[in-house]
């Protein structure tokens, strides 16, 4: 047994982990490997919890809800959420994830915890989903291409994670690395794959930034990133990285696909900004992607895509036109 | 003549599917409708575009095919028939025009509403016009598309002179030109989607290109 589930947003960023945490962790991990062992992996990750046992099929969770709720929004419909994705190792075309992802296996899956921590290792997907209660968060999830939509998404902290992981006091970013396997993905030429995403330190450790293994109840269409992911409520979604397999923690700001790419178009922050427009479209409104009506509801894009208050003075003092 | 229908027909299709989307409502059920909407009139623009390109070389491959020059304007006029359903879906439904609030006023007999929508989105499309090159190159195509419209009907080119009448016509190979480079400024930096359709339109003006030059070698510039 973990510690309680505290309320994402109880935790300050500064707190420090105790220790029995990191070793419960480390035990429950032992623990789970020896099993997986004796048992053959499918059937003792049924046995363990109930989490996905075939590879592609999204099966049900068991999550806990929480205070996340968007209000003055109608939630997507769960098909829309599935079938316009931006996953660019599938495709171009925001159909192709849906139609191309169902090769990408998400069993066994690791990921790669490395860099300027504690304890470098590798860890299983089921593991990790099993770290801590999966809540499930209403987040308003805005992309850099002026439409966004309302998404249940089924996950814990990344604070939760990352305090367990111990990096070291130099560690001042978080670097998220995709998938990218040519057997499975097109990996279309002229962007450079293997995908890469960064956090600053205080950002990854927001209790919003949510380490995502669901969405609506159910674990992530491999479209959507499975098995797991981030979300970061109040970026443009380009940031939020799927189908991670390693995470590593570094001193200087990493390199990002979509920055690396063209840095006029999308900063490291990428912070959502009303005021910031792409050089191609405007940011000041959204198409509001949560009806079945042909018709587009247009409504304004919020500062920090509406999570000022939560965000509040991370970045203070900082110019964010320049910092966009 | 039954070729002309059925070269109607053809060219309907897409517009027809669109239609039939919208009445079983597999449309509504699109993800991003208006992004739909945007992606295919603008794909069939440009794809009506290069088949109109497309018929003097193949026509001049065999004296036998020289009445395919008779689809030739038709396919023309449906190229500017879909680039503006384009244009329409972009001021109507894209810019940030409220499509349903111009709707609901002028069903509660606000006549003026969708007026008034269109000079609230109007400033921000000009901006659009002044910041973006992918939206100036893109509507060059389309003023040059209605340009040859409007010159299309027989009297229009009797009235205008058959040299004049082509010189003006020859600007199609600068829309062509333009709505590829439209279709390569708008996607992201990296993607190559419009590389087939840059490929093919570069293919039917090197074919002029080597036509002309072969008709030269031939037969030597009078002195």
């Amino acid at each position: 047994m973990l510690l309680r589930a505290k309320k994402a947003h109880e935790i300050a960023s500064s707190e420090i982990t105790p220790q029995a945490t990191v070793e419960a962790f480390h035990q429950m991990r032992r623990s789970r490997r020896d099993l997986l062992k004796g048992l053959g992996s499918v059937g003792a990750a049924a046995m363990l919890g109930g989490f996905a046992t075939a590879a592609e099929a999204e099966t049900a969770l068991k999550v806990v809800s929480t205070n996340y709720k968007v209000s003055d929004r109608e939630t997507t419909p769960a098909a829309k959420a599935k079938n316009y994705n931006n996953f660019y190792e599938f495709g171009t075309d925001k159909g192709d994830p849906a139609r191309n992802a169902g090769k990408l296996k998400t069993r066994p899956w690791t990921v790669k915890v490395e860099g300027l921590v504690k304890k470098p290792q590798t860890i299983d997907i089921d593991t990790i989903m099993a770290y801590r209660p999966i809540e499930e968060r209403v987040y308003r999830f805005r992309c850099v291409e002026a439409w966004s939509m309302v998404i249940p998404w089924d996950g814990y902290s990344l604070s939760e994670f990352i305090k367990a992981m111990e990096p070291l006091p130099s560690a001042k970013f978080v670097q998220f690395i995709s998938d990218d396997d040519p057997k499975v993905m097109e990996l279309p030429s002229g962007i450079e794959f293997p995908y890469s995403e960064g956090l600053r330190m205080d950002e990854a450790m927001h209790p919003l930034t949510l380490l995502t293994f669901g969405s609506y109840g159910q674990t992530l269409a491999n479209q959507q990133g499975a098995p797991i992911r981030v979300i970061v409520p109040w970026k443009y979604g380009f940031k939020s990285a799927k189908s991670i397999v390693r995470i590593k923690f570094v001193d200087k700001m990493p390199s990002t696909t979509w920055n690396d790419m063209a840095p006029d178009e999308y900063g490291f922050y990428s912070n959502v900004n009303p005021s910031v427009d792409h050089p191609r479209w405007s940011q000041a409104h959204e198409r509001l992607l949560n009806t079945n009506s042909i018709l587009p509801k247009i409504v304004p894009t919020l500062p920090f895509n509406g999570y000022a208050n939560e965000i509040g003075a991370m970045y203070a003092g900082m110019d964010l036109r320049k910092n966009f | 003549m039954w070729v002309k229908v059925a070269v109607h027909v053809l060219c309907l299709l897409p517009f027809l599917y669109l239609l039939e989307k919208y009445h079983n409502g597999s449309l509504a059920l699109e993800a991003d409708p208006v992004n739909f909407l945007t992606h295919f009139t603008g794909d069939w623009a440009l794809w009506m575009l290069l088949a109109c390109l497309a018929i003097t070389p193949v026509r001049r491959l065999n004296a036998s095919l020289n009445w395919l020059v008779r689809l030739r304007r038709m396919v023309g006029l449906y190229a500017f028939f879909y680039a503006t359903l384009h244009l329409l879906i972009y001021v109507l439904l894209f810019s940030g025009y409220d499509m349903s609030a111009a709707i609901e006023g002028a069903r509660a007999g606000r006549l003026l509403d969708p007026l008034r929508q269109l000079m609230t989105i109007w400033p921000s499309m000009l901006d659009d016009l002044e910041k973006r090159k992918f939206i100036q190159v893109g509507l060059l195509a389309y003023l040059i598309l209605l340009a040859l419209a409007v010159t299309s009907p027989q009297r229009v080119l009797r009235w205008m002179g058959g040299k004049n009448w082509q010189r003006l016509h020859r600007l199609i190979y600068l829309a062509g030109a333009a709505a590829v480079i439209h279709f390569w400024w708008l996607v992201k930096s990296g993607v190559r989607t419009p590389w087939k359709d840059t490929a093919v339109l570069v293919v039917l003006l090197a074919a002029r290109l080597a036509y002309w030059a072969v008709k030269r070698w031939r037969k030597p510039a009078v002195v």
